[in-house]
Formats: structure tokens, C-alpha cells, sequence
């Protein structure tokens, strides 16, 4: 039987599922020092002195390390393909402070109870600088937050630190202007999203050793090993050989673990001390000294002419990547690449962008990457138009969507190879129930219940940057170990990989074994991020597998006496047809290892010149108080194309997962900060994300296309799942009560001010 | 000070410091599938069972355990793996880091609302699981697998 589109549980299942110790603490030496960080009390400041004498009398105390102890050499905690567009902006240990929970200093103790005492004792003389809080005012600011001269941005990405500019840009195709001018109904609004947390339930944690070859050995919950090891390597100004990085289970990522947030502690501490050390990150540590999704506000601009054709769309955003450039340049154009495509029949568009630095923690990678904030944005802005021009929403979307076959000049000039776009329509629009329920319903007790729709797109990899490769290789009995180097963050790529290569090597799933990411032994991969695995590290299987299968045929051939054209493989054994002989497998497999010369071992690299573009549409339902404003999610109707589902049930739940957390975006989740610059919202009682109370009925179907370019016609679904609840949401909500909110998240007090005003 | 209770079925003896966390102690005592997401009892993630009743061990000083019985997943292995192959039919372990306070509570609820084989309400399961947070799954997929092992075991 087939594995591509079968319902398999994950590989590692069982062992999740019986609380197995296979995460990075579970299986950290019982000796490691405990690392702890020192973190600024002020948002922007400069360290004068540090006085750590008292604090090294703490008995179990074994190093503090300052600014003075690390090399003055700036990198980026980004997990990016080299050269990284994030700028090089950090010190492990900075003499300048930048926000609130930057590092000032790191305690390494034999307990954690020493390290918190001797946290406590440490005396930092700080020259407190005024802060620059308002990303609005960054731009050309006098206060800069990179003045040092050591700053260096490695690709044209529009960089200035002098300016607080992270990175700038502008694209656009036609005249939008003039296209706007001539437009019947144009709508002109901005829209600001927050800089949520991804909240993994395992937080940031690293252990790091020297090993029998004088390296250091570091084991992390990262989605970027190899990229980590480069990251280690610009923090600490030693080789890459020097530096081994190895992935165990992850307690979930979502794009926090695309940065290397947690590694350069202990690995400093390991490097001057010899010792192993770890670093686990409190949920506080987590919630304000991280990596969460850049905070942005977008003004949108869409005109549509009276038949309700949508002719132009104008995105200018900005985005706060806080105190350092972590992913800031790359998240900003999705902003515009993911949003503005969705429409197909425009004649022109423009797409202009400023990322600024400010004294708030830096900003990082989440799930969705920029797309999520700007399909807010627009999704926002087009069901605006179309209230204003009293249009059913679906319906002006069924006119203007992008279509299979189409070129989209927003996405880099892409053609649509692969798009069921309408198809997801039609299939929400049944299943929901929309022309009965839209807009709204009164439900007579003091509520009103309406509903909102909004489509989406995402990515599969980044087009001729992220490269995956494969490994794989015939054992004893001709069971196959397929080595990948993706990280597997709990999402079950271990599984679809190994499912693909079952259907390539025509085996049972048991027939393979898959082991992780190490990158000493693990072949290339750019990491889990980008929504790349599937599609890109899912063709290095496919390869991988072709080549393997002609050296078991060729081996196959030798041990028969035939040409390698007169046989073929079916899985369990070479035969010829012509006079029937035949070889199992398992036979070759113990075969080669005697007297033989050729390894029965393959490994294949691919990347992909395009990013074939998911497509999906989410419909809600809220029910909204007349006398308090709050919103309560009833129902929320998703249909995704993904091109082949190659796992429905991981795909179910990748969807109804980034669903809840959309949903969370759109009602709960807020980081708010004080006008010094102090987080609020530093563990899950300031910052609500949703329980299963909280996220109403989440229904969830397919609606597949076939991807040409991709493994058994597969893209992408991580990150493209996350990204219509909060348009969806607001536009219910203002169908409901007739409040438009356009900051998230959609807060009753929100709601309640915006009812008052309009009464 | 000395702690004398009992952990998983066998009587225990740990040293332990008079603050304790009885979720400290648990994982110094190797029960590794106890893990704690929040610190601020909002996570669930920590659950165990204290005379069987559920209870997060990161709110519980682990001097009051004295001469209580404690069980964690490391007890309860064969329950544990027969509710999980229903989660992970539906692919809702996904990380798997929550899974262990998550199956703890679930495996709870069974002993609590399904006495005579009842099979208590969708909003009764809800209501009863709410503290255990989950960021990867949206719940639904959880929700499906407690229903279908529900079903399956009591009917």
C-alpha cells in the first residue's frame, strides 16, 4: 500500500506520547553548570562598570562573564542562509544595553540556586540613555540604537544603522497612482499588528560540552542546526570544525527556533571553563528576552472600478524589529510578496517598506513571517472595499482571486502552476453556510453573531536559496537509514520524509529508520523554516531514493550475472524477467559487506528556482456582546490547498494548530510595554493565549491541487494555516456590531469604545 | 530535610531542601516526563497525580507529599500507551512536550466523570482539560482522540 496520503502517526510517537526523556533537558548531563543571564532593568543604557566580586564569593559559583569577556566581533542570531540579510548587530555581551531583559552578564554555578543568589549580588553601573520607544518616530531618529562602527549589514537590503534603518525597499509594477485616481471605490487604511509570542511550550534551552576531540558539542532545541553551528562560530571567533550541533526532540518552534536564541550562553561558559553547562529560559525569559513576530503597521491602499474589479493595491509597511535586525529584512516583503498576488486582475502595484530599529526586544521569525501581518492588512482593507461598495465579500473575491495559471508580478513574476484558490471558495462557502449566515444575525439576547472571510498564500522554501540534502543507505538485511538534516520541531517531518522515501523504495514504513539532525554526520540542510521541508527537502528524498534504487539494481545485477538493464527492483528483490532469477533485498544488503567495493549509500541535494505558493480560504463566525463588546469565536471554516496531502492527519492538525493560534492573534494576545519600556506580558497570565474555551468549533478540509514542481505534487502548510483568522475575525466582528478594529487584537474594550463613539 | 512518600508505587526516600518544588524533585528523581512550561500555573504541563488526583506539581511544595502517594507517567505506562496510540492516530501529540500533563489529566477525568461507564458531555471535557494548554494543536485533534478512546473503552 501507498504512504503518500495515508494517515501514519509520527515515527516518534510512542515515545512522546508515554513521556519518554528525549527533549534537551531531559537528556543534559547531570553535571552541567547552570547558566543564567543578567538582564537590563532599562531599555536603553550604558554599562559603566561591573562589579562581580561579591557575587563570585556565592559558594557553587564558577564563572560570571561580561562584556569584556566575549569577542568584539558582530553576527546575527538569525538562522539564514550565508550571507545573511539580517544585519551583524550583536556582541554575546554588549557594553550598550538595548532593551529591557537585554544581557548585561552570565553566571555559570554548580546549582541554580547559587546562580540566582549570584545574580542577585553582581553591581552594574548603568549610564541610563533615553530609549527609543515609538516605532513610528525611529526612522532618522537622533537616538540611534546601533551607533557603532563595527555594525555590518552583508546584503543590499536598504541597511543603515546611522538611520535606525534595518532595511528599506520599494517595488511596483505600473502606475498606482494614476490606476488609484481612476478607480470607483478606493479604500485608504492602516492597520498595526503585535508582536506576539510564539509560545512553544518548551522554552529556549541549550547544553553544551567539550568532547573526546577537544570540540565543543552543543545540543539545542533549534530548527536551524546547521545554521547554528555558523552562528556559534561568528559569536565565539572559532572554526566551524571546532563545533558540533546536534537536534533532539523540540518542544515546538514556530519560527522562535530559527534564531539561536538560547546557544551562545552556555557555549561561552563551556569554552572558558571546560565544563558542560546548560541554559534553560524561564517562561519569563521567554516572553521578553526572545524572538516574537515584528510588530508592523501597514497602510493599505486598494481601488476597485464599479464592476468590482480590484485594479490596484498600494502596501506601505513598517515594521519594528526591535533592538537587533534578526529576520528583519526578509519578514518585511512578505508582507506585500503574500498578500498583494492574492489578486489577479490588477493593473498596478506598489509595495514600499521601512524596518526600523528601536529599544524593544528584537523581533525574530513566526510562523507566517511578515505574510500574516500583511494579509491582515489587506484582506482587512478588500473587505472594507467591499462594504463600501455593498458587496458580498465572497463574491468580490470570487471576481478578483488569483487564478491556476495566472503570473503574479507581486511574487517575484511567478506563474500559478498549481492553484485551487476558487475551488477552496466554493468548498468554505458550502460547508460554512455563508449565504445564510452573512453578514449577520441578531440573536435576540443582547448578541449579534457575524461573520468575515479572508484567503491566503504563503511560500514552500525560499526559490533558489534553501537547499536540502539527503542521505541514505542499504544495512544488513536491507533495511535503509534515511538521514536528513531538517529539523523535525514536532511537525513529523521525520515521518512524511520517510513516508515519501517508503513509496520511492516501494518498503514499509518500518523498513526505514530516520535519525536527525547532527551535524557532523547529518547531510546539508538549511533547517525547518520558510515551509521548505516538505517541498524542498521532499524532492532531495525522491532523488536520494532514484540513485539508491539503480546502485541496489546495479549490485543487484552484479550478484546474478546480468547487465543491470536486464533486471529491475521491486522493493524486496532484483530479478530479471528473461530467466526469473532473482536476489532479495535482504541478500544484497548482507551481500555487500563482504568483499565489496561500491556502497550501497546515496545522497542528493535539491533546491528549487520557485516557491510554489499554498492557497487557502478561512471563514468565522463570532458572536459579539452589544453591552460589553466581547467577542467570542463560534465557528471557523478552513479550506486549504496544499497541493498533495502527503499526511492527512499532520496536515489536519498543522492546520487546525496554526488556526487556534490566528485566533489567538486575532482576540487574545497582546505584549504590551510601559512608556519606560518595561514588558508586561511576561508569562501566559499577562499573555493569553487561547484554551480549548477559547477558540469555538475549527472545521478543516482539503482541497489539493497537484504541484508539478513539488514530491507527489505536495507544497506547503506550516506557516500559510496562521494567517486568515485575525482579516476573518475583524470583519466578522464589524459585520456584527458595525465597529471596524484594525489593531490587534480585537480586544471587548476595543470593541465597547469603538460601539460608544458610534452611538 | 527527609521526605519519605510514595512514587509510582514504591516507597521513596529523598533529601530534599525545605522550598522545594515537588516538581524539582520529581525530575532529580529521574521522572522526566513531568516538564513545566509556565512556571505560573497556567500550563498544566507539570500535572501528576497526588493520591490520584491530579494536581500541578509545580505548585506543590514537595514537603507536603509526606506520606502521600505521588504517580507520573513513569507509573502509568500502559494506560498512557493505550490513550496515546489514539492521539497519535491523530497526530495530535505533534511535539509531544505537553502530551505527558495532558495524558495525566485525561487518564484523571476517565477515573473521575466516566464511573458506570459514562461518557460524559463534549462541553464536561472541555471544561475538565482546560488547564492544560497546547500551542501546536488547536486541541481539536485532542478533543477527537479523547472521544474516540472514550468510546472505544466504555462502549
Amino acid at each position: 500500500m501507498k504512504k503518500v496520503s495515508q494517515a501514519i502517526p509520527k515515527v516518534d510517537s510512542q515515545a512522546l506520547v508515554t513521556g519518554k526523556a528525549v527533549y534537551t533537558d531531559d537528556i543534559a548531563p547531570k553535571d552541567c553548570l547552570i547558566v543564567k543571564i543578567l538582564r537590563s532593568p532599562h531599555a536603553h543604557a550604558m554599562i559603566k562598570s561591573i562589579d562581580t566580586s561579591r557575587a563570585m564569593k556565592v559558594p557553587g559559583v564558577v564563572c560570571i562573564l561580561t562584556y569584556e569577556d566575549c569577542p568584539d566581533q558582530r553576527f546575527t542570531m538569525a538562522g539564514q542562509t550565508y550571507p545573511e540579510p539580517s544585519p551583524y548587530d550583536r556582541l554575546i555581551l554588549d557594553r550598550r544595553v538595548r532593551f529591557v531583559g537585554d544581557a548585561a552578564a552570565i553566571v555559570a554555578a554548580e546549582t541554580k540556586e547559587a546562580a540566582e543568589k549570584a545574580l542577585r549580588m553582581i553591581k552594574v553601573d548603568y549610564e541610563v540613555l533615553t530609549p527609543l520607544l515609538d516605532f513610528r518616530k525611529a526612522k532618522d531618529n537622533e537616538i540611534l540604537v546601533h551607533p557603532e562602527d563595527n555594525w555590518r549589514s552583508l546584503c543590499p537590503v536598504g541597511a543603515d544603522n546611522k538611520r535606525n534603518l534595518c532595511a528599506s525597499g520599494k517595488e511596483e509594477d505600473g502606475d498606482v497612482d494614476a490606476v488609484l485616481a481612476e478607480c470607483d471605490y478606493v479604500v485608504e487604511e492602516t492597520y498595526h499588528t503585535k508582536a506576539n509570542q510564539q509560545a512553544m511550550m518548551e522554552t529556549f534551552r541549550t547544553y553544551t560540552y567539550m568532547d573526546v576531540y577537544g570540540r565543543l558539542n552543543v545540543v539545542s532545541s533549534t530548527q536551524v542546526t546547521f545554521h547554528v553551528r555558523r552562528i556559534l562560530s561568528n559569536a565565539l571567533g572559532i572554526p566551524k570544525s571546532k563545533i558540533r550541533v546536534v537536534k533532539p526532540r523540540i518542544g515546538g518552534g514556530f519560527g522562535a527556533k530559527q534564531s539561536s536564541v538560547s546557544e551562545v550562553y552556555p557555549a561561552l561558559v563551556t569554552l572558558k571553563t571546560g565544563r558542560p553547562a546548560k541554559i534553560i529560559f524561564t517562561r519569563e525569559e521567554s516572553q521578553t528576552a526572545s524572538s516574537p513576530r515584528h510588530e508592523m503597521e501597514i497602510k493599505v491602499r486598494v481601488g476597485a472600478d464599479k464592476d468590482g474589479i480590484i485594479r490596484a493595491i498600494d502596501v506601505y509597511t513598517l515594521s519594528n524589529t526591535g533592538a537587533f535586525g534578526e529576520h528583519g529584512p526578509t519578514t518585511v516583503g512578505l508582507s506585500g510578496h503574500k498578500s498583494i498576488p492574492l489578486y489577479g486582475k490588477t493593473d498596478a502595484f506598489r509595495f514600499v517598506y521601512d524596518v526600523v530599529y528601536t529599544n524593544v526586544m528584537s523581533a525574530g521569525a513566526y510562523r507566517g513571517y511578515g505574510a500574516t501581518q500583511g494579509i491582515f492588512a489587506v484582506e482587512s482593507a478588500v473587505n472594507e472595499l467591499a462594504l463600501k461598495m455593498h458587496m458580498d465579500p465572497v463574491a468580490l473575491r470570487e471576481k478578483n482571486m488569483v487564478k491556476e495559471g495566472q503570473v503574479m508580478p507581486a511574487y517575484y513574476g511567478e506563474t500559478a502552476n498549481s492553484c485551487a484558490l476558487d475551488r477552496c471558495m466554493e468548498h468554505a462557502k458550502q460547508l460554512f453556510g455563508w449565504d445564510e449566515k452573512y453578514p449577520s444575525r441578531d440573536m435576540g439576547n443582547g448578541k449579534v453573531r457575524g461573520v468575515g472571510v479572508a484567503m491566503a498564500m504563503q511560500g514552500s522554501g525560499i526559490s533558489n536559496v534553501d537547499t536540502a540534502s539527503v542521505a541514505m543507505k542499504v544495512n544488513d538485511d536491507g533495511f535503509y537509514s534515511l538521514m536528513i538534516g531538517a529539523s523535525d520541531m514536532g511537525t513529523g517531518c521525520d515521518t512524511i520524509l520517510a513516508q515519501m522515501a517508503a513509496d520511492c523504495m516501494e518498503c514499509e514504513m518500518e523498513d526505514i529508520i530516520v535519525s536527525g539532525v547532527d551535524t557532523d554526520s547529518s547531510p546539508y540542510d538549511t533547517g525547518s523554516y520558510a515551509s521548505s521541508t516538505t517541498y524542498v527537502t521532499g524532492m532531495a528524498v525522491i532523488k536520494t531514493c532514484e540513485k539508491l534504487k539503480e546502485k541496489i539494481r546495479m549490485k543487484g545485477a552484479e550478484y546474478l550475472g546480468h547487465n543491470v538493464d536486464e533486471v529491475e527492483f521491486d522493493g524486496k528483490k532484483v530479478w530479471c524477467p528473461e530467466d526469473g532469477s532473482e536476489i532479495s533485498l535482504k541478500d544484497i544488503g548482507n551481500q555487500v559487506m563482504c568483499r565489496n567495493e561500491e556502497a550501497l549509500f546515496a545522497s542528493e541535494a535539491h533546491f528549487s528556482p520557485i516557491s510554489p505558493p499554498p492557497f487557502m480560504v478561512g471563514m468565522a463566525e463570532v458572536e459579539v456582546d452589544k453591552e460589553t463588546g466581547a467577542v467570542t469565536p463560534i465557528d471557523y471554516v478552513a479550506v486549504v490547498d496544499c497541493g498533495t496531502v502527503v499526511n492527512p492527519s499532520l496536515a489536519r492538525v498543522q492546520t487546525e494548530g496554526g488556526l487556534v493560534q490566528g485566533i489567538g492573534m486575532a482576540l487574545y494576545e497582546d505584549v504590551v510595554y510601559n512608556e519606560k519600556g518595561k514588558n508586561f506580558s511576561n508569562s501566559f497570565m499577562q499573555y493569553k493565549i487561547p484554551t480549548r474555551m477559547d477558540t469555538g468549533d475549527i472545521r478543516v478540509e482539503f482541497e489539493s491541487s497537484y504541484e508539478p514542481t513539488g514530491p507527489f505534487g505536495a507544497k506547503s502548510i506550516g506557516e500559510i494555516v496562521i494567517n486568515t483568522p485575525s482579516p476573518a475575525i475583524a470583519a466578522a466582528v464589524e459585520n456584527a456590531v458595525g465597529v471596524r478594529i484594525r489593531e490587534l487584537p480585537i480586544t471587548a474594550e476595543k470593541v465597547y469604545r469603538e460601539m460608544k463613539k458610534q452611538s | 530535610m527527609e521526605l519519605r512518600f510514595e512514587l509510582n508505587g514504591k516507597p521513596v526516600t529523598a533529601e530534599i531542601e525545605a522550598g522545594e518544588l515537588l516538581f524539582d524533585v520529581l525530575r532529580r528523581l529521574g521522572c522526566y516526563s513531568v516538564k513545566c512550561g509556565c512556571e505560573t500555573t497556567n500550563c498544566g504541563l507539570c500535572t501528576v497525580w497526588v493520591d490520584g488526583k491530579p494536581m500541578l506539581s509545580c505548585s506543590v511544595p514537595a514537603a507536603r507529599m509526606e506520606n502521600h502517594a505521588v504517580t507520573t507517567m513513569e507509573g502509568l505506562q500502559e494506560e498512557a500507551a493505550r490513550f496515546g496510540a489514539f492521539l497519535a492516530k491523530e497526530g495530535a501529540e505533534q511535539c509531544g512536550f505537553c502530551s505527558p500533563g495532558f495524558i495525566m489529566n485525561v487518564l484523571a477525568m476517565e477515573k473521575e466523570l466516566c464511573r458506570d461507564g459514562r461518557i460524559p458531555e463534549k462541553e464536561e471535557i472541555r471544561e475538565y482539560l482546560a488547564g492544560n494548554l497546547c500551542r501546536c494543536t488547536g486541541y481539536v485533534g485532542q478533543m477527537r482522540a479523547v472521544e474516540k478512546y472514550l468510546r472505544e473503552s466504555r462502549g
